[in-house]
């Protein structure tokens, strides 16, 4: 390692990789930047904007923007945390979340994102979109009213899977996620619950079945710590 | 916010509730402050409220809502409600998503009418004008009046419950953070 190869994050040197972009350098130093659509193993995505940074004075994906030497990157101010409540709200309100009622409550990504940075309301008009939910797999089932549509499943279900089960469809606000079979039901396809794909949705979108609701209220993964807390302890230990 | 001075001449903060197209569960939640139930008879006095009974509320500081907007009553208490409150919170899921009546939010509410009432038992959809109209929609409070403040869960616990509104009571910025902020 350099003394060349740093940037300063929110005031911070960090050093970091050639390669790396300002998230992974970021979160690698056991800084945290909120992100959703991002996952260490994909290539990154850069949809869901959470992530957003401002670089030498311009805003940017810390997720697809490489760390450069010298770059001044704000993160964590009033500015962009609000920005980002803005982003969350807007997910809530596009898709349905009814928290008391999904299996994902307590290790969702979206509602650990949005406990963190104090999202207390959705606050725009819902949508209650009408979405489906596919039951039609032994072991896996699909709602689509939870999806945010970051495209993990798509992605490795095409590059780790090989069976690029799932695709993106449609544009702008009728973008949705479908599954690729003739039926476009997941019990048409190929599908395994040992899929890489079955296990990256942040949200409650692709759920196993029969182990909902197994883990009691305060002891699921974000019920202590708040995300932003144990990404930087995490890489406290393997430091 | 509203600003009571900690002393035992202070004018009672005067509170109406009201449980929309809720459960309950949150006022239940109110009374698990426990103990802290003593504190706060000190600190406020109730307008209407399923507490006093009360029918129609007169003005108020806060007033506390409980439960989505899902029949033409709700309308009507939630706008008396805001006209009649300094500060208007809304309380729990329902109240600011929909929750769990909004669950009807993806069916029409006529075809929900007939398989209930005449499909199952061979009856008509009761109609009696004593009855509120159902709204085709549920809606959170949020788009029907102007919300001050949010506390969400399902139920908010009665620690979050009472941290917000001895906040509010006391003048201080409310605020809820992890763990306390909680969606479920
Ligand atoms: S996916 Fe997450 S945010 Fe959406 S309802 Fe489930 S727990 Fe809540
Ligand atoms: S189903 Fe899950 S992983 Fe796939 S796009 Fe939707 S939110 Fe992302
Ligand atoms: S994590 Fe960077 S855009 Fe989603």
């Amino acid at each position: 390692m350099n003394e060349y190869d740093k940037f300063s994050l929110d005031g911070r040197p960090i050093y970091f990789e050639r390669g790396q972009s300002i998230l992974e350098a970021a979160l690698a130093a056991g800084v945290y930047i909120p992100n959703l659509c991002h996952h260490p193993e994909f290539k990154p995505h850069g949809s869901c904007k959470l992530c957003t940074v401002k670089v030498n004075g311009r805003f940017g994906s810390a997720c697809t923007i490489k760390a450069m030497p010298g770059q001044e990157v704000a993160s964590d101010t009033p500015e962009l945390n609000g920005n980002r409540r803005v982003l969350l709200q807007m997910l809530f309100v596009e898709g349905n979340h009814f928290c008391p009622g999904c299996e994902k409550s307590g290790n969702c990504k979206l509602q650990a994102l949005a406990y963190d940075i104090e999202m207390l309301t959705p606050h725009y008009r819902h949508f209650y979109p009408v979405r489906e939910i596919d039951a039609t797999h032994p072991d896996v089932l699909l709602d689509f009213n939870r999806c945010i549509m970051c495209e993990l499943c798509v992605r490795a279900s095409r590059d780790v899977d090989g069976k690029s089960v799932f695709a993106l469809a449609g544009r702008g606000t009728a973008s949705h996620v479908v599954v690729n079979s003739p039926s476009g039901k997941l019990g048409d396809t190929d599908f395994a619950l040992t899929d890489k794909a079955a296990s990256v949705c942040p949200v409650g979108a692709i759920l196993s079945k029969r182990v909902g609701f197994a883990v009691p209220i305060g002891e699921r993964q974000y019920d202590v710590d708040p995300i932003s807390a144990q990404a930087s302890a995490r890489q406290a230990e393997e430091a | 916010m509203l600003h009571a001075a900690a002393t035992p001449a202070r004018k009672k903060v005067r509170i109406a509730t009201t449980s929309l197209s809720g459960c309950f569960g949150c006022h239940m939640s109110l009374l698990d402050i426990d103990e802290r139930l003593l504190e706060l008879v000190d600190l406020v006095e109730f307008d209407r409220s399923p507490i006093t009974d009360i029918k129609h509320c007169g003005p108020c500081d806060v007033a506390i809502v409980e439960g989505g907007v899902c029949n033409a009553e709700n309308v009507h208490v939630l706008r008396e409600l805001r006209a009649n409150a300094k500060v208007l919170v809304a309380l729990g899921a329902c109240a600011i998503n929909g929750g769990l009546p909004a669950q009807r939010n993806h069916l029409d509410v006529g075809d929900c009418l007939t398989r209930v009432y005449c499909d199952r038992t061979g009856g008509e959809v009761p109609d009696d004008p004593e009855l509120p109209l159902l709204l085709d929609k549920v809606h959170p409070i949020n788009e029907v009046v102007r919300v001050d403040y949010f506390v969400p869960g399902c139920p908010p616990s009665g620690d979050a419950i009472w941290k917000y509104l001895t906040d509010l009571i006391f003048g201080r910025m409310p605020r809820l953070e992890h763990p306390m902020l909680r969606f479920d």
